[in-house]
C-alpha cells in the first residue's frame, strides 16, 4: 500500500512540474485535471473522504471547467484551430496552384 | 497638469465612455461580417494583421535584448530567480522536517478541542458524520461566512460578465459584443448527438449522486457543499448538450435570485435561533433525533440543504456567466 501511496506523490510531483512546463494552454489544464484525481485517491487513503469528494468535484470538474471556459474566451482554443484550418486551405491551394506555375 | 487629472476623474464621475472602453468596442467589431465565407475571410484577415503585430512587438523585444545593458539585467534576474527559488525550497524543506511525523499521538493538534469533538460530537450535534457535526454545529458561523463569500464573488462576476439589454444602454462594448456574429457558441456543434446522448444517461444520475449526499451529509461523508458542486457539474453538463434554451425552461436569472435569497435567508435565520439559544443558555426545541436516521441531527440536514442550493446554483452561474454574459 505504502508502495501505491509513494508512486502517488511521484506522480504528483510529475504533474506539478509537468503543468509548469508545458506549452499548451489546454494540455496543461488536462493536466492538472489529473493531479485533481490523484490527489482524491490521496485524500482516500488519509482517511478523508469529504475531502476527496470535493476535490474530486471541485478541483477536477468545476475548476478545470471554468479555465477550459476562460481558454475559449480568450480565443486560446479558437485561434488554434483557425490556424490549423488556415494550413490546410494554403496546402490545398498549394496543391492546385503550383502545378500550374512549374509548368 | 493638475487641471487635466482633475478633469479626468470629473468625466469618470460622469460616466463619460472611456479610451479603453471605446477602442475595445472598436476591436470587438472587427470580424462582424454578415455571411459565413465572408466572416471567415475576414477573421483570418484579422488573425494574420495580429499575427504580424505580434511578430513586430517580438523583434523589437528582441532588438532591445540584444544589447548589452539589458543582457545583464537578464543575468542578473535569471541569477535572483534561481537564488530566491532555491532559498525557498531550502526553507519549506527544513520547516517540513520539523513537523511531527503524520498520525502521531503528540501531535499539537490532538488537544481538548479535538478530543472533545471526537468524543460528545455524536450526542450535542446527534451527526454520525463528525465532520459535516464540526462544520455546521460548531463552526456554523464559518460556513455562513463562506456560503456569504460564495454569494458575493458570484454576484461580482455577475456585475462585471453580465451582458444582457438592459447593460447595453450603460456600455457600447456590451452591444458590440452581443452583436458579434463571431462570438462564442460560433463554433460549437449544435445537437451534437454523442453529447446529447450521453447526457441523457449521465445526468440524472449525477443529479441523483449530488442530492444523496446533499441529504445524507451527517450520515456518510460529503455535505452541502460537495454535493452542490456535484449538482452544478450536471447542469452544467445538461446545459452544453441542450443549450440554454432548454434550460431556461426551468432555471432563469429569477429562480437564481430566489433559490439563493431564500436558502441563504434560511440559513442565517435557523442559525440565529440556535446563536440564540446557545447564547442564553436556553433549551433547544428542536429534536436531536436517533443517530443514523435521515431525519436526525436537528438543524444540520436544513442547513445541508440550504448550502447545497446555493453552491449549486453558484456553480451553475459561474458557468452560464462565463460562457454567455447572462443566466
Amino acid at each position: 500500500m505504502t508502495v501505491i501511496i509513494q508512486l502517488m506523490l511521484v506522480f504528483l510531483i510529475v504533474c506539478a512540474i509537468a503543468v509548469c512546463v508545458t506549452r499548451d494552454l489546454l494540455t496543461s489544464v488536462i493536466i492538472y485535471m489529473s493531479y485533481s484525481m490523484i490527489m482524491s485517491i490521496i485524500w482516500i487513503t488519509l482517511e478523508s473522504p469529504d475531502l476527496a469528494i470535493t476535490e474530486a468535484a471541485v478541483g477536477a470538474g468545476i475548476t478545470s471547467l471554468l479555465f477550459f471556459l476562460t481558454l475559449k474566451k480568450i480565443h486560446a482554443i479558437d485561434a488554434r484551430n483557425e490556424v490549423r484550418r488556415e494550413h490546410a486551405r494554403r496546402m490545398s491551394e498549394g496543391e492546385q496552384g503550383g502545378e500550374p506555375d512549374e509548368e | 497638469m493638475r487641471n487635466k487629472w482633475i478633469a479626468r476623474v470629473k468625466g469618470w464621475l460622469d460616466a463619460e465612455d472611456s479610451g479603453l472602453e471605446r477602442s475595445m468596442a472598436a476591436s470587438q467589431q472587427q470580424p462582424a461580417a454578415m455571411d459565413s465565407d465572408e466572416a471567415d475571410a475576414a477573421l483570418l484577415a484579422w488573425l494574420a494583421e495580429e499575427r504580424e503585430r505580434q511578430h513586430d512587438v517580438a523583434s523589437r523585444l528582441h532588438d532591445w535584448h540584444e544589447r548589452k545593458g539589458s543582457r545583464a539585467i537578464h543575468m542578473l534576474y535569471c541569477l535572483l530567480c534561481v537564488l530566491i527559488c532555491t532559498t525557498l525550497i531550502v526553507l519549506l524543506l527544513y520547516t517540513v522536517s520539523t513537523l511531527p511525523s503524520f498520525g502521531s499521538a503528540d501531535h499539537p493538534i490532538n488537544n481538548e478541542v479535538s478530543a472533545r469533538y471526537i468524543e460528545s460530537g455524536l450526542q450535542e450535534t446527534g451527526a454520525v458524520n463528525i465532520v459535516t457535526g464540526m462544520i455546521l454545529d460548531y463552526r456554523a458561523f464559518d460556513t455562513l461566512g463562506e456560503s456569504s463569500v460564495l454569494f458575493t464573488a458570484a454576484m461580482v462576476v455577475l456585475f462585471l460578465l453580465r451582458m444582457d439589454a438592459k447593460s447595453e444602454g450603460y456600455s457600447p462594448l456590451a452591444r458590440a459584443m452581443r452583436e458579434r456574429l463571431h462570438s462564442d457558441t460560433y463554433y460549437e456543434p449544435h445537437n451534437d448527438v454523442i453529447l446529447q446522448r450521453t447526457a441523457v444517461i449521465l445526468v440524472p444520475i449525477v443529479l441523483l449522486l449530488g442530492i444523496y449526499v446533499v441529504l445524507n451529509g451527517h450520515l456518510s461523508p460529503g455535505g452541502g457543499f460537495s454535493g452542490g458542486a456535484i449538482m452544478g457539474a450536471a447542469l452544467m453538463l445538461y446545459v452544453t448538450a441542450f443549450g440554454f434554451d432548454s434550460i431556461r425552461r426551468f432555471f432563469t436569472y429569477k429562480t437564481y435570485q430566489r433559490v439563493v435569497l431564500c436558502a441563504l435567508l434560511t440559513y442565517a435565520l435557523s442559525k440565529c435561533y440556535s446563536f440564540y439559544t446557545g447564547a442564553n443558555g436556553i433549551h433547544s426545541v428542536i429534536p436531536l433525533g436517533t443517530p443514523g436516521a435521515i431525519l436526525s441531527s436537528g438543524l444540520i440536514l436544513v442547513l445541508n440543504i440550504c448550502v447545497g442550493l446555493i453552491v449549486t446554483c453558484t456553480m451553475y452561474a459561474f458557468y452560464a456567466v462565463f460562457r454567455k454574459g447572462e443566466l
